[in-house]
């Protein structure tokens, strides 16, 4: 392997490489994966003056460490933390070049779950059906970031980074807000379940990943028994499994399922759903 | 036919049996390629829907869609996919009761449908194969198992279906196979895509 590339000196919880996912794959039971902010991921991107689109990892709740084998330029975003290069903070959310073997520590995140760290270049993983991201349902693409692994980087981008050194971020939601429009199978739900949905409070459960936010809260009661055929998932579905409470399904969600969706997420409210800790409170919106 | 609304993005165009979805689709596959479709990323096939994701205008596209005559489903004119199973399977003998046959009449009457994939989904490169007669269809189990290992074939309601992967699964293993179902280094990576047809190649009947 050529020194554009960087050892692992701390996985983190879960660190994973992610770009903007896997598309045109679905009917196959393909999930599209992808940064679950795509808004941060893009944003450090651009720092480093990469394309919106080149992979970059994504960490969770606790960060990560990275070695550089040789100099490279990196921003940390998302979710705010401490960064430090060999134990000296650094800026987050800003471009910050990184010598040849020094730690690059990304630490806990203060508010929020995810950070996203960009490498001016990008991370050159294997793409597995034009993409690199890790798909933790169906096992595609990179496998988690594990101590001592070793991934390559792509060689830095001719563009000069951007004029800007910082870039704004909404900052982590104190209340998630998801805007819904109803269907396709709202019609499997009591009008008082369909109340209960539009009015009542949610919370975000620890029980949630990159494949689902799963709530805790009021159930909602179905007005049609019985099974519904499985059908084709989108990014944002809320469904409804047999307990009654509702997922919202991120970007490793499965491509096809057999519970009702009784609304679905409106996309640009969705970064946010990535960002909130358990306990948040969630409200759902019916937009039309 | 019924055209459903998904988010902002998307359609869900509802039909009333298996196989006028399956004819459906195959109409959306023929207008796509010859560019007669509005730009859509995702066509995703199921039971008794197809999914249109990544629409630009999911109203207009309904109000098309709701006009067209969909050709009736004829057989392919290209061969069918041949897997070789051995009907070895830890579920066989519970599959024989239920159809009140020997384990060896199972194998004789799975092996002898022609079978066709109606969807994807649960894992890349699982096909949903339909092809058997209404009076075999089977329960999942009641209790599903932790560990399926792959290439396992397997039955549950309507369907059969092939484990490309090690996985968690509550369907009826009646058998094995060395077909290599998934493999994202080859093209296609999926062995089985909407629309396949596939034919089981017996190489012996064991129970366990």
């Amino acid at each position: 392997m050529t020194d554009r590339a960087f050892a692992v000196v701390r996985a983190g919880a879960l660190t994973t490489v992610q770009d903007r996912g896997r598309f045109g794959h679905a009917h196959l039971g393909v999930p599209r994966s992808g940064a679950l902010d795509p808004y941060a991921s893009g944003l450090v991107n651009r720092l480093v003056g990469n394309p919106v689109d080149a992979a970059v990892l994504e960490t969770t709740v606790n960060g990560c460490a990275v070695r550089p084998r040789r100099a490279v330029t990196v921003a940390v975003g998302g979710a705010p933390c401490r960064v430090t290069v060999d134990g000296r903070p650094v800026a987050w959310g800003a471009a910050v070049r990184v010598p040849a073997g020094a730690v690059l520590e990304v630490g806990a995140a203060v508010r929020g779950l995810r950070s996203y760290v960009a490498f001016a270049g990008g991370v050159a993983a294997e793409p597995v059906l034009g993409s690199r991201s890790t798909d933790l349902l169906s096992g595609l693409g990179p496998a988690p970031l594990t101590d001592g692994a070793v991934l390559p980087l792509g060689p830095e981008p001719s563009r000069r980074a951007p004029a800007c050194d910082t870039v704004p971020w909404p900052g982590p939601p104190g209340e998630l807000v998801l805007h819904v429009r109803l269907g396709p199978r709202d019609d499997w739900f009591t009008r008082s379940a369909l109340r209960t949905f539009a009015t009542r409070a949610y919370r975000v459960s620890p029980a949630s990943n990159r494949i689902g936010l799963r709530t805790e809260g009021p159930p909602l009661e179905r007005g049609v028994a019985g099974e519904l055929p499985s059908e084709g998932m989108v990014l944002g579905a809320v469904q409804v499994p047999p307990d009654g409470r509702p997922v919202v399904f991120l970007a490793d969600h499965p491509t096809t399922g057999g519970y009702p969706v009784v609304a679905v997420v409106r996309e640009r409210d969705l970064a946010a759903a990535a960002q909130a800790v358990p306990g948040t409170p969630v409200r759902f919106i019916p937009i039309r | 036919m019924r055209t459903l609304a998904v988010g902002e993005r998307a359609l869900l165009v509802e039909l009333d049996s298996g196989e006028e979805t399956e004819a459906f689709h195959a109409e959306l596959l023929r207008r796509r390629a010859a560019g007669a479709l509005p730009a859509v990323t995702e066509i995703v096939p199921a039971a008794r829907t197809v999914l249109l994701d990544g629409v630009e205008e999911p109203g207009r596209l309904a109000a098309l869609v709701s006009g067209w005559e969909v050709e009736p489903l004829h057989a392919r004119v290209e061969p069918a996919v041949e897997i070789p199973v051995r009907y070895d399977g830890p579920d066989l003998p519970d599959v024989a009761a239920l159809w009140g046959v020997t384990p060896e009449e199972v194998a004789r009457i799975h092996s002898a449908a022609g079978f066709r994939v109606a969807f994807c989904g649960f894992a890349p490169g699982f096909g949903y194969l339909t092809g058997l007669p209404a009076a075999y269809e089977v329960p999942r189990r009641a209790t599903p198992r932790t560990a399926v290992p792959v290439g396992s074939v397997a039955m549950a309601g309507p369907y059969t279906g092939v484990y490309p992967r090690a996985s968690p699964g509550g369907w009826q293993l009646i058998g094995t196979t060395d077909a290599v179902l998934w493999d994202p280094a080859r093209e296609p990576a999926a062995l089985l895509s909407p629309g396949t047809r596939v034919r089981f190649v017996p190489q012996g009947v064991e129970c366990r």
